[in-house]
């Protein structure tokens, strides 16, 4: 099969629309990495089977599709029906026979694989009652979760390639005119508007025009673009096809990191895919189009999500950044004009070409248009993908739509940005989240990694880790960063391991504005962000380091003394998670910790339900220090 | 398994034959390299080097810049504790320190054996189940120093875990 023109693609969506009208029922088994470490594979293959035996028709009766990401990652695997709406949660290959015989052959509900809000305590059936969902808009992730990744008929069934079809009765400048109108800008983190992006790129001179699209997702805690390659392939890919045809060009390139290998499996599929019916190629759709997409991998190297630095690799050199006057829109891949986009910001296109501009800025603020993908993670209790407009504030997305703080705890600060980033407490949990605001603060929205942390997480020892990372990250080619970034780790070592002084906390504070000043690209620029953020806000938990010898929040171990209250109810849990065995104890006595053997891991504190082992300040500096 | 020079080269050989004989093909044939034998050994790099017309020097390069790559041979089983922001803050480090204690190697280390190679990355992107740790394929969530010591001395397997209710 092959379209030669839009008519045969639109005949085709027909009977694609008319196959799937002929379908009784739907059932959605999540396929997320998330649903698939808990074992959706398995209750799949269980369906399948028990389906099977019981002789039902998996063509038109029922069908069972493996999907992308539902997003819902705390409550997985998940389950949904369509059309029903029903969302099973935690459902394991047991639970199989009960929903067969119940829901899908009896319309009825199996009780106990519902949500329960914990707010209210009631029962949630519908998927979109749920509150994780109801406070969403799902634009760019409006497809994941609803279809088969590597099927195209569900993809044309859900609107797909009416961007591109518009687009190809409109003229190039007409397109990046629409994308400017909509406000687009990068959802990479950078936030530059796209439509500019692309202006650029056209204006400028060059033998031939390259389009990349970034899925180097190297922020530690962000996980949207891998939701969306895995879960929705062809909408990526129509985007860049949209893009190549505004900017006129015929090679592109999608650079995908290494850790994601569904991700790259899913995109390989799709590519054949639309290889094989002419939607890439020569002559797309007879519009006289041709272009082409390869897969690029990369190797494991964080700085490789810097423009300049991932043409390098995808050129199969070392990962290398160069300095930014240079524009990659001008001399990108192999020194010629080249637009590269991220992920999220490709699959914004096809819906903002089909629906046009306009409709694009009814949602989120004046300067920051549509909605943001956010990986919501870290110690909040709904942890997942979510999808909101911009201008929402943080206190909606981590107390409505994440549900608050795992075991009632106290919220203390949210990371954005990734290791660019900065945390933001408490009193600026009002702040709206978009491209502006988070940055006047010293944070910035970032690719959309989110990380909740409470009273359980040291703010020093967060700046440490993220500092470590970008020392370990660093590529080496310019020396405020290569050195800077190694000398800043060293005096939070000393102050994590109790030798600290104060006049260490000046001496991190002007060498961090060196490195900022100083660096070449990004990395080394942004670096400073979580160390000057948490200094600015948590100055009082350094000051505890250094002159208590005290982590409060008991993660620096050689600050950190634990200690069994008197509220003890003798349980016993803690001597089972004890890995060095330090806690003894017996039934009905207060358990007894050997400050000898313990290694402050932390693992008691966590499981106590009676929150009975407390943090307490190490007395004299390096004593315990090992 | 022994390597020998004929036999590397005639794979290396098949598998370049896949690629553009070009210097933007390099990682991608050290990935299949990698996937074959697990490491990259010598062998194979002298002979990419050479049909690519690549340097060798700078096939090294690659090879020793990407934290993709080993130069060294690794474990059968090939564990890997996911340090990304959300593993750290719901205490990754835990497992990491307990399978270091367990395995008596260093992260980055392969066991005398061959049998485990422990690694750190920096995030698998599934900072949901946070703190992860992934055997081979295998990706165990909310991983606790309990369920690392089951998965290495294989006690009380039960790969059941996650449901509460």
């Amino acid at each position: 099969m092959r379209f030669n023109n839009i008519k045969q693609l639109e005949e085709h969506r027909e009977q694609a629309l008319k196959n799937q009208q002929k379908v009784k029922n739907t059932i959605l088994v999540c396929g997320g990495t998330g649903c698939l470490a808990s074992g959706a594979r398995d209750v799949e293959d269980e369906l399948r089977k028990q389906l099977a035996e019981q002789g039902i028709d998996m063509e038109v009766e029922l069908q069972v599709k493996i999907t992308g990401c539902h997003g819902f990652c705390e409550r997985g695997p998940i389950v949904s029906f369509i059309p029903s709406g029903i969302l099973y949660e935690k459902v394991k290959p047991k639970h199989v026979e009960e929903i067969i015989e119940k829901t899908i052959k009896n319309d009825k509900i199996v009780t106990k694989l519902i949500y329960k809000d914990p707010a209210t305590k009631k029962k949630v059936q519908q998927y979109e009652e749920i509150p994780f969902y109801k406070h969403q808009t799902r634009i760019a992730l409006r497809n994941i979760g609803q279809l088969d990744p590597t099927s195209l008929d569900d993809y044309l069934v859900r609107d797909g390639f009416k961007g591109l079809v518009k687009a190809l009765g409109m003229k190039p400048g007409e397109i990046v005119d629409e994308i400017d109108k909509s406000g687009l800008r990068g959802r990479g983190g950078g936030g530059f508007p796209t439509a500019r992006k692309w202006k650029s790129c056209i204006k400028a001179e060059g033998e031939k025009r390259y389009i990349i699209c970034n899925g180097d997702e190297g922020d530690p805690g962000a996980f949207m673009d891998r939701s969306i390659m895995e879960g929705d392939p062809f909408d990526v890919l129509e985007g860049m096809i949209i893009g190549a045809y505004a900017i006129g060009c015929e090679e592109g390139f999608i650079y995908v990191r290494q850790e994601y290998p569904l991700a790259v499996v899913n995109l390989r599929k799709a590519i054949d895919i639309l290889r094989e019916v002419g939607l890439l190629g020569e002559n797309i759709l007879g519009s006289g189009l041709n272009f082409d997409i390869k897969i690029a991998r990369g190797g494991g190297a964080f700085v490789c999500g810097e423009s300049s630095a991932l043409m390098k690799s995808v050129a199969g050199k070392i990962g290398e950044p160069r300095a930014k006057y240079i524009h990659s829109t001008e001399k990108g891949l192999y020194d010629l004009p080249t637009v590269l986009n991220n992920v999220e910001t490709f699959v914004n296109i096809p819906i903002i070409i089909e629906k046009g501009g306009d409709w694009f800025t009814q949602f989120g603020t004046e300067k920051s248009r549509g909605t943001k993908a956010f990986a919501l993670v870290g110690r909040v209790n709904n942890t997942g993908l979510v999808e909101v407009p911009m201008g929402i504030t943080l206190r909606e997305l981590i107390f409505e739509i994440g549900g608050g703080i795992q075991k009632g705890r106290e919220f203390k600060a949210v990371q954005t940005g990734g290791p660019s980033g900065g945390c933001i407490p408490n009193e600026l949990l009002d702040l709206k989240v978009d491209f502006d605001e988070l940055t006047e603060q010293g944070s910035m929205m970032g690719s959309g990694g989110m990380i909740v942390m409470d009273e359980r997480t040291c703010m020093v020892d967060v700046a440490r880790y993220f500092l470590d990372f970008l020392k370990e990250e660093s590529c080496g080619k310019c020396v405020p960063c290569r050195e800077g970034l190694r000398q800043l780790t060293a005096l939070y070592d000393r102050i994590v391991a109790g030798y600290g002084t104060l006049e260490d906390l000046d001496k991190i504070e002007w060498l961090a504005q060196d490195v900022m000043i100083g660096s070449l690209c990004a990395l080394g620029k942004s670096a400073p962000n979580p160390v000057l953020s948490t200094i600015q806000f948590f100055r009082d938990e350094y000051e505890e380091h250094i002159r208590d010898k005290h982590c409060r929040a008991g993660v620096c171990k050689a600050l950190t003394r634990l200690v069994i209250h008197d509220e003890c109810i003798a349980c016993g849990k803690c001597i089972e998670v004890c890995p060095t065995d330090a806690i003894t104890g017996a039934k009905k006595t207060v358990h007894v910790l050997d400050q000898e053997k313990c290694i402050a891991c932390g693992s008691c504190v966590e499981i106590c339900p009676v929150d009975c082992i407390k943090v307490e300040p190490v007395k004299v500096a390096g004593e315990v220090a090992s | 398994m022994t390597l020998t020079v004929e036999s590397v080269n005639s794979r290396i050989d098949e598998i370049c034959a896949d690629y553009p004989v070009d210097e933007a093909s390099l990682i991608e044939i050290l990935h299949d390299i990698s996937s074959e034998y697990n490491f990259l050994p010598a062998d194979a790099l002298r002979r990419v080097s050479e049909r690519l017309d690549v340097p060798i020097a700078r096939v090294y390069g690659v090879a020793t810049f990407y934290k993709g790559f080993s130069l060294t041979p690794r474990g059968k089983t090939i564990i890997r504790v996911c340090k990304g922001t959300a593993c750290h803050v719901r205490g990754g480090d835990r497992n990491l320190d307990e399978l270091q204690r367990i395995l008596g190697i260093g992260a980055g280390e392969t066991s005398e054996d061959l049998e485990y190679t422990l690694e750190v990355v920096n995030c698998v992107g599934a900072c949901a189940m946070a703190p992860v740790v992934v055997e081979n394929e295998t990706y165990h969530r909310n991983a606790t120093p309990t369920d690392m010591k089951r998965m290495i001395t294989g006690e009380g397997s039960d790969e059941d875990e996650g449901g509460d209710e």
